[in-house]
């Protein structure tokens, strides 16, 4: 606006003295109302609503009340704060993963695929069609006690040194840590991929030709000019998958133990079972702040601009 | 006429244009990310708003509140089930034990399975029947405990036995009176669950499993087995083994089981806990042996000849899924008509055969003969004396308690 107000020439002056009508001056706030008020609906009316209830104490037979209990923030933190721990540990594991085996796939899709590029995207997002929940327990028959996977696992011994690792026990992989971060790497994959192939698929070409007449090497043209370029699908990408990663719970339910509980599945028991609900809306929002707080200083420090 | 032509923009106005699409103000960046989360926590922390907000007691009025009852005008009742808790035809879309009622009566029966998980169930209908809302349905099926808890609350409806004959005469002595409910005056049981152990034979192999303290003892299966997440169910069949009547514990008879199970998770014997998807692990061998609802276990078996199941001599815990009216509900006569119509021997019967709990109607079996001789003789769908007597049920708690026991239990399985 700055810019436009300080524009040197004056615009023309219009023929008559009548100031010209402003056509559509709120036309965008229209545009911008069923969006503004699904925000209100559904963010900022349950937002308020739980943030009442973490601070609220009471029993369901006498009903709740506010009471401006904040302790219940501190007692939930201490109480399980190693589930949190878990969280951020298990959706950064997955969200790293899912880097390592995205990037070279985007990378693919989007320089090298030529004719196969949509085959191969069609390939990313087609378990998307399927629930969340039937892939996950697809995992359960993929990883089986007696099923090839683990067998093979075994006959290399790789279960031995992951075992001596902490990351499975035993000659199994389902109900470990191992099993859940598979699971959240599996159904996050997509996720990372499709930002990531959406900001390579724009590096103009001929950046890369003029970074070859340059006479650099190929991996020193990956590292001054492609992946800088690509910078901001890798923080979309880690964001879209780690925020959702580290709130999941159906993964640790189904492919984990009792010691692969996260912050999801307390925040779950605290709610439906226990009937705790301060403490389950205390929780949520210590995720969401941890994760705003993680976030912020993860945008700050990837020194990106860009999110798209 | 004058043709009308667009102002020219100016290059300065242009190039405003331009910056502000691709990375200017317009373009998400990370400064408008952080202001516009730094807003929405603003939003959150309206302060003012937070104490409006709250949950109302539960409603204490003695005998439910019920709205006016339109059984009369509207031939209709909304059933609230459990998913494949009932008889089905060939085409799959058809209910013959509803169709039969629907005929006879002229009442239309919407039937909804959408029971899936009792805590999830309770915490979907709770806004409304807390608030003394209508929850659209006249009709309900929910496990003991949890019909228990809408009872204390005061969110169910008082039954009018003049609607209720059958019920009243064939419900088997074993469920009459049971200590949150007594004589039945706001439910009566759908079916029927034993819990019991289950094994794969082939994953067992060869190591013999007859109780809670071969599950729990035994260093060859070491993470092979399995626990419910009902805390009911695995707490229950853990007092039996060592000895407690789960229908009369202690505090301390509670903390020792759980101490009993704590320790087997400490030593890797228990691989996790489960809800209904222990059916894949039992299945797939992963468990070698798990506690388990027998009427899964009888499904189970048909499909997978290694699965079978076994009733410890300590006993076995038995529960009931009960049939509840919620406050409020538009078709209170119509949904007692249909609760007593489940009481006639032959549509208990009928559904007896298809879905293979425990029934809790007597006088079923000559019926049940005629359709499907081997589940009438099958004493876990008609239990025989000595099944009955190693049945035992799960004390109710006070609200106190409820909160107290799943707590404990919920640091046993993880979370």
């Amino acid at each position: 606006m700055a810019a436009l107000t300080e524009a040197p020439p004056p615009l023309a002056p219009a023929p008559e003295a009548k100031p010209p009508r402003r056509r559509g001056r709120w036309t965008p706030y229209w545009l911008l109302l069923p969006g503004i008020l699904w925000l209100l609906v559904f963010f900022a009316m349950p937002m308020i609503y739980q943030a009442s209830t973490s601070v609220q104490t009471g029993s369901l037979e006498e009903g709740y009340k506010v009471t401006w209990h904040f302790a219940t923030y501190w007692d939930a933190l201490s109480d399980y704060y190693p589930q949190f721990l878990r969280s951020v540990l298990y959706a950064g594991a997955a969200t790293i993963l899912c880097l390592i085996l995205g990037y070279p796939l985007a990378y693919l899709i989007a320089f090298r695929a030529g004719r196969w590029r949509n085959l191969i995207m069609i390939l990313v997002i087609a378990p998307f069609f399927t629930s969340f929940l039937i892939r996950t327990l697809a995992w359960k028959t993929i990883l089986a006690d007696s099923g090839p996977v683990v067998g093979a696992l075994n006959t290399l011994h790789v279960l031995d040194v992951t075992s001596w690792l902490g990351w499975t026990s035993g000659d199994r992989v389902l109900a470990t840590p191992l099993a859940v971060v598979c699971g959240l790497t599996y159904n996050f994959l997509p996720f990372m991929i499709l930002p990531l192939y959406s900001s390579l698929e724009r590096i103009d070409g001929r950046l890369h030709e003029a970074a070859g007449d340059l006479y650099a090497k190929p991996v020193t043209t990956f590292r001054k000019v492609t992946f800088p370029l690509s910078m901001p699908g890798v923080v979309s990408g880690t964001l879209l998958t780690f925020i959702p990663a580290s709130g999941d719970y159906v993964n640790a339910d189904l492919l984990g133990s009792t010691d692969t509980r996260m912050v999801g599945n307390v925040i779950q028991s605290q709610f439906l079972r226990i009937l705790d609900y301060p403490t389950a809306a205390a929780l949520s929002f210590i995720l969401m702040a941890a994760i705003l707080i993680m976030v912020t200083f993860y945008i700050r420090r990837s020194g990106t601009e860009d999110l798209v | 006429m004058e043709q009308y032509e667009p102002e020219p923009l100016t290059p300065v106005q242009l190039s405003a244009m331009r910056r502000s699409l691709r990375s200017g103000r317009a373009a998400l960046n990370r400064r408008s990310l952080l202001r516009a989360s730094a807003g929405g926590a603003l939003a959150a922390g309206g302060l003012g708003a937070l104490s409006a907000c709250g949950i109302p007691a539960a409603g204490k009025t003695e005998g439910g509140t019920s709205a006016e009852d339109h059984s009369k005008d509207e031939k209709e009742v909304n059933f609230s089930n459990w998913t494949e808790y009932i008889d089905i035809d060939e085409s799959e879309k058809h209910h013959p034990t509803l169709d039969a009622f629907t005929k006879r009566t002229g009442i239309k029966v919407k039937y909804t399975e959408d029971i899936n998980d009792n805590n999830e169930f309770f915490g979907k209908i709770q806004p409304q029947l807390a608030a003394g809302q209508d929850t659209g349905r006249d009709l309900i099926v929910l496990t003991d405990w949890l019909a228990g808890r809408l009872i204390r609350l005061g969110w169910v409806q008082k039954l009018d036995p003049a609607n209720l004959p059958h019920a009243y005469a064939n419900l088997s002595s074993q469920f009459r009176s049971p200590d949150w409910d007594p004589g039945r005056a706001y439910s009566y049981p759908w079916q029927g669950i034993s819990t019991v152990i289950a094994y794969n034979k082939k994953a067992l192999d060869g190591i013999e499993v007859t109780s809670v303290s071969d599950m729990l003892d035994n260093p060859r299966l070491k993470g092979r087995i399995g626990f419910l997440t009902e805390m009911r169910d695995s707490i229950g069949m853990t007092l039996l083994d060592m000895g407690k009547d789960p229908a009369k514990f202690t505090d301390d008879d509670y903390d020792a089981a759980i101490a009993r199970l704590q320790k087997a998770v400490d030593q890797g014997q228990i691989r996790r806990f489960t809800g209904n998807d222990y059916t894949s692990d039992i299945t797939s061998g992963d468990f070698a042996a798990c506690i388990a609802w027998a009427g899964d276990v009888v499904q189970l078996k048909a499909d997978s000849p290694d699965v079978d199941f076994v009733i410890p001599d300590s006993g076995y815990m038995t529960s009931t899924d009960n049939m509840l009216i919620p406050n409020k509900a538009r078709h209170k006569t119509n949904a007692e008509r249909l609760m007593d119509y489940y009481y006639e021997p032959e549509p208990a019967a009928e559904l007896a055969a298809y879905i293979n709990y425990v029934c809790p109607v007597d006088g079923v079996k000559p019926y049940l003969a005629k359709i499907d001789e081997s589940a009438a003789d099958n004493p876990l769908i008609i239990p025989d004396r000595e099944m009955a007597a190693k049945s035992h049920a799960f004390r109710s708690l006070s609200s106190k308690e409820e909160t107290a026991y799943e707590e404990k239990f919920a640091k046993l399985t993880g979370a």
